[in-house]
């Protein structure tokens, strides 16, 4: 008996493991978003927002723990949070671009903030009743908090907007830059196509629309232009399948030096 | 769903700054049980009644413990002023009857 001559064609690529994807995208996230709301530790404009910002970056990072935790257990290689945060490549994270953006000025880190926040509200609400029981906890949990982080952000974006000249201008800059980065939250693919036949996750196009409505009434009250949606700008994709803007490797530098550089470290 | 995610307080407006260019000083009140009276936790600043709300809920509620919180323009306090403390409070420290343990219990009474 010969054995078969090697194949040139390439082996195909395994077919990732589903759920593994989409809970790094939940815990990408967070993880990310969180990071760079501490980053206005020590910088906010008072010390009251300081400690506001900083609870909400607290509140995702515990959220990021969780999804991470439960990401490693469904890969079953043994990485646990702590790995999978600090010893991935950029290409490995599953975040939407929108979270890695730098925090520019505070109207530019409020309008990212308030328009993931009313994502992540929209979302959460309808993990709540997915089939995966862990799943439907988490997000049960984790909504009360959202709903907290958008009542602050939605605050901050009717200041803002309806404020003085100069923080309606900036405000609805930033909105003008970051709405092309939105549509990342509703671009399903063949994971949320996977986990959405079993029940496991929500349609994503069909939270759109609540989320527009969400948004919406509160940049009308606030007296900011909702941007349209137009080719203007490339619309950001990828960051779900590890595609990242210049940003992200700048930030992963900085959150992993730590833990890169002391592995096993415990303090 | 709720058709929308903001939750505007209705409540006192804010003041213009005050004079170190700090936003409005707001005194914040906690509850810790139901029945339980509120009671002063501290202060802090904010533009408005909502954001005060939001902020008294940051920095005195997070850590659990509380269940309803108030918060007061520092400015609708009325307070009694320290200069005149002396008229104001002592004419009741000499007063022994005025405390209840002034009095004996009368023998036989009985749960006190």
């Amino acid at each position: 008996m010969t054995s078969p001559a090697p194949s040139i064609v390439p082996a195909p690529v395994p077919k990732p493991n589903a759920l593994f994807e989409y809970l790094q995208r939940l815990g990408d996230d967070r993880l990310i978003l969180g990071h760079r709301l501490s980053e206005w530790c020590g910088h906010a404009p008072i010390l009251e927002e300081d400690i506001a910002l900083a609870n909400v970056a607290l509140d995702l990072l515990g959220q990021a723990t969780v999804f991470l935790r439960m990401a490693g257990e469904v890969d079953g290689q043994g990485r646990n949070e702590d790995a999978l945060a600090y010893f991935r490549e950029a290409v490995e994270f599953r975040n939407c671009q929108l979270v890695e953006l730098p925090n520019g000025d505070f109207g530019f880190t409020i309008a990212r903030q308030f328009l993931f926040d009313v994502y992540d509200v929209v979302l959460l609400d309808a993990l709540t009743k997915s089939t995966n029981g862990e799943l439907a906890g988490v997000a049960a949990k984790s909504l009360k908090e959202a709903r907290y982080h958008v009542r602050h952000s939605g605050e901050w974006m009717l200041k803002l907007g309806d404020g003085t000249d100069e923080s309606h201008r900036r405000v609805q800059t930033a909105l003008d830059e970051l709405w092309r980065f939105t549509s990342e939250f509703f671009a399903a693919d063949e994971i949320d196509a996977e986990l959405g036949a079993s029940g496991v996750a929500p349609d994503l196009a069909a939270l759109k629309p609540q989320w527009e409505s969400l948004v919406r009434e509160v940049l009308d009250r606030a007296t900011l232009t909702t941007p349209i949606d137009v080719p203007r700008l490339p619309r950001a994709r990828g960051g779900r399948s590890g595609a990242h803007t210049e940003h992200l490797g700048h930030l992963l530098a900085e959150m992993q030096i730590v833990a890169r550089s002391h592995p096993g470290a415990a303090w | 769903m709720a058709s929308t995610v903001i939750n505007q307080t209705v409540g006192p407006q804010s003041e213009s700054l005050t004079g170190d260019g700090q936003w409005p000083l707001w005194e914040v009140f906690t509850q810790s049980e139901q029945g339980a009276p509120h009671e002063h936790a501290g202060s802090l600043h904010a533009v408005d009644a909502e954001q005060a709300l939001q902020n008294a809920r940051d920095v005195y509620a997070r850590r659990g413990g509380v269940i309803s919180l108030w918060v007061i323009p520092s400015g609708a306090i009325t307070a009694s002023a320290p200069s005149e403390s002396g008229p104001f409070f002592d004419p009741g420290a000499d007063k022994a009857y005025r405390h209840p343990q002034f009095y004996k219990v009368p023998r036989g009474v009985r749960g006190v």
